[in-house]
């Protein structure tokens, strides 16, 4: 036992479990790839390569720029936490956009013949959802700010004394 | 062979460098021989792990490899444990209600496209006419739960990304088996979710037949599923009971703090300040799924709801009055025109015995049957009951002379197609509440509903209620 796993580096049981589910992989890949065999694993390889090296990477780096380049903006409103205010509904407003883009964006050819119905709809449905989300976050932002403003005065006025800026 | 500067392991018998008492001159030999041979496997043992020492000291490249890179104080195995634990549940409920449908299109019949399926159809059983709005639930669940996870997902690949750069890539034959299969796992999740997603909007881009590649695929994903399950649930039930969900739900940004450092690497080495909290990550993923929800499930439940599904495919009616309920498949869609059901059409009815051919006008004279059913897709919407009346379809096979067939080939006039026919099982035939329909909702068929005659069937999946018929062949 000692032995295996320093050669293997976990237990038997590990090694049976995962040759079990290859096995089981193979038995499908196989019917899976019967037909395009190419197409078909450029998709399902692409399908993690397009979330984990492309999708996920700009999704970040947008983030963190976000953070960055909007922090030198803030001037005098003090250290407000603002971030989540243009996260949650940009989050919001692009996995919308993510599941429903071949609709929002007129992709679906047969749609329109098939269903009967208008697919010129949905991208003006998409970007009133959108304003809906980004305007409720404003609003509450708006609030926030609003609150630590008074707070801040508060303080002000129960110590009229403590500070020279006092008068601002 | 005998490399490394040692000497041979045994030189030719009685060589010069040999003075061997004779008596001891077999047995030493053989001593020697595995002596020696022991030695030079433990030389090449050590040589090995000096190598692999020299390599595992390989400093990582820079960049994500590095442990500095991912910062995010919140990552760590309870927040990924807590979005695996959704996954955990909602996975098998995507997969029984896939596999459920995949036998609700009686695969056995011939109307199969996965011919080659082998065993991965042993589970496959006759598909039920009772609850009438069976495959409305499942299918309707399988969609809408699958549309409504992908923030989830989304949220569980974000709090594991540092494992895809772990240094080093390699480090045993477990630990590369274990990515290997990992890569089917997530290869096969995102492929799964993507296929599904395009095709309940039509867009047919991805390589091939939907129903082969969303089949084939969910079985590549379930191995590596079920294996990964296996494997991690100890660490995922120890994470989640690592912290109290009341009190991470009490604690905001300011209060945040990363987990201890632990084995697989997820918190990071050197975190920044939080940004957001646990429970507004949790959160905002819930938010996401909530609102994929609404603006989904109502074209899955229909009535005054269906308008609610803003983004859903099927999310308003296409007319008004009888026949202004939701179309899969238009006439013109599937090359149907007047002229293929003006008034030279005729059903053929084929038995035991010589083809009984009907004009539309003798099949209004015979007793008229209805039902109220609903049209349920495979593409996850659905419609409310509808009214439909005409011949039954047991009562048809009766007058083809198998009142007990076991089969029915329905056929349309639609040019051959994917789903331009069908086989019906004697359990759908038989149910008094199978028809040919005629009328629906008190009038004639539209054409894009199947005029002059379609077949509804309780529990059936939309695409097998074959519209605009022209011939049965009942078969025992």
């Amino acid at each position: 036992m000692a032995r295996f796993g320093r050669w293997y580096g976990s237990g038997p049981l590990h090694l049976l479990a995962l040759i079990c589910s290859f096995a089981l992989t193979g038995y499908a890949l196989v019917r899976l790839f019967a037909v395009r065999p190419l197409d078909v694993a450029v998709w399902f390889v692409g399908a993690a390569i397009l979330h984990d090296l492309i999708l996920l990477p700009l999704y970040s780096l947008a983030d963190l720029s976000a953070q960055s380049v909007l922090r030198h903006r803030t001037g005098r409103v003090p250290e407000v936490p603002w971030i989540n205010y243009l996260r949650v509904p940009t989050f919001l407003s692009g996995v919308l956009l993510l599941v429903w883009f071949p609709l929002i964006l007129d992709l679906a050819v047969p749609y329109e013949g098939a269903t009967r119905l208008a697919e010129n709809v949905y991208l003006g449905r998409w970007l009133v959802i959108t304003a809906v989300l980004f305007g409720a976050s404003a609003v509450a932002f708006a609030l926030t700010l609003r609150r630590l403003r008074r707070a801040a005065h508060a303080d002000d006025e129960e110590r009229p004394a403590s500070g020279d800026d006092a008068a601002r | 062979m005998g490399s490394g500067g040692r000497p041979p392991a045994s030189g030719p018998p009685g060589g010069p460098r040999r003075s061997p008492p004779d008596e001891a001159h077999e047995p030493g030999r053989l001593e020697r021989l595995g002596a020696a041979t022991a030695a030079r496997a433990a030389a090449a043992a050590a040589v090995a792990r000096a190598t692999a020492q020299r390599i595992g000291r390989t400093p990582p490249p820079p960049g994500p490899f590095r442990p500095g890179f991912w910062r995010s104080p919140i990552r760590g195995p309870w927040l990924t444990s807590v979005f695996g634990l959704l996954l955990l549940v909602g996975i098998p409920v995507l997969f029984v209600t896939g596999m459920l449908s995949y036998a609700a299109y009686n695969p056995g019949l011939g109307n199969d496209q996965t011919p080659t399926k082998g065993l991965l159809g042993f589970y496959l059983f006759d598909w039920p006419t009772h609850p009438y709005w069976l495959y409305r639930l499942t299918q309707g669940v399988h969609v809408t739960l699958g549309v409504v996870l992908v923030p989830v997902l989304l949220a569980k690949l974000w709090s594991v990304i540092p494992k895809l750069f772990e240094w080093l890539p390699v480090r045993t034959v477990a630990h590369g088996l274990e990515r290997l299969s990992l890569l089917m796992l997530v290869g096969g999740v995102i492929f799964e979710f993507v296929t599904g997603i395009l095709n309940i909007q039509l867009y047919y881009v991805f390589p091939g037949s939907f129903y082969t590649l969303h089949f084939y695929g969910a079985w590549v994903f379930i191995a590596a599923f079920v294996v990964h399950v296996a494997l991690r649930l100890g660490r995922m039930t120890r994470a989640l009971g690592s912290r109290d969900l009341a009190a991470e739900l009490r604690t905001g940004v300011a209060g945040t703090r990363p987990e201890p450092p632990d084995p697989d690497g997820l918190v990071p080495a050197a975190p920044a300040a939080p940004t957001m909290s646990r429970r507004g990550a949790v959160g905002m993923v819930g938010a996401g799924s909530l609102l994929l929800l609404v603006v989904t499930a109502g074209q899955s439940i229909g009535g005054r709801l269906r308008s609610t599904a803003l983004l859903a495919p099927h999310n308003r009616d296409p007319g008004s009055g009888p026949n202004g309920f939701q179309i899969n498949k238009t006439a013109a869609a599937v090359g149907v025109s007047a002229s293929h059901v003006g008034p030279s059409w005729r059903l053929e009815v084929n038995g035991h015995g010589p083809a009984l051919v009907f004009t539309r006008e003798q099949l209004l004279t015979m007793r008229q049957y209805t039902a109220a059913l609903p049209i349920a897709c495979v593409e996850g919407w659905s419609t409310a009951d509808q009214h439909w009346s005409g011949l039954r379809l047991t009562d048809l096979a009766a007058m083809s002379g198998l009142p007990d067939a076991g089969s029915v080939l329905v056929e349309s006039v639609q040019p051959p197609g994917p789903y331009s026919s069908v086989v019906l099982r004697g359990n759908q035939i038989h149910d008094p509440r199978a028809l040919l329909a005629l009328h629906v909702n008190g009038a004639d068929l539209s054409l894009d509903h199947g005029y002059p005659a379609r077949v509804i069937v309780p529990a059936n999946p939309g695409v097998n209620n074959t519209k605009w018929v022209h011939r049965l062949t009942f078969r025992t």
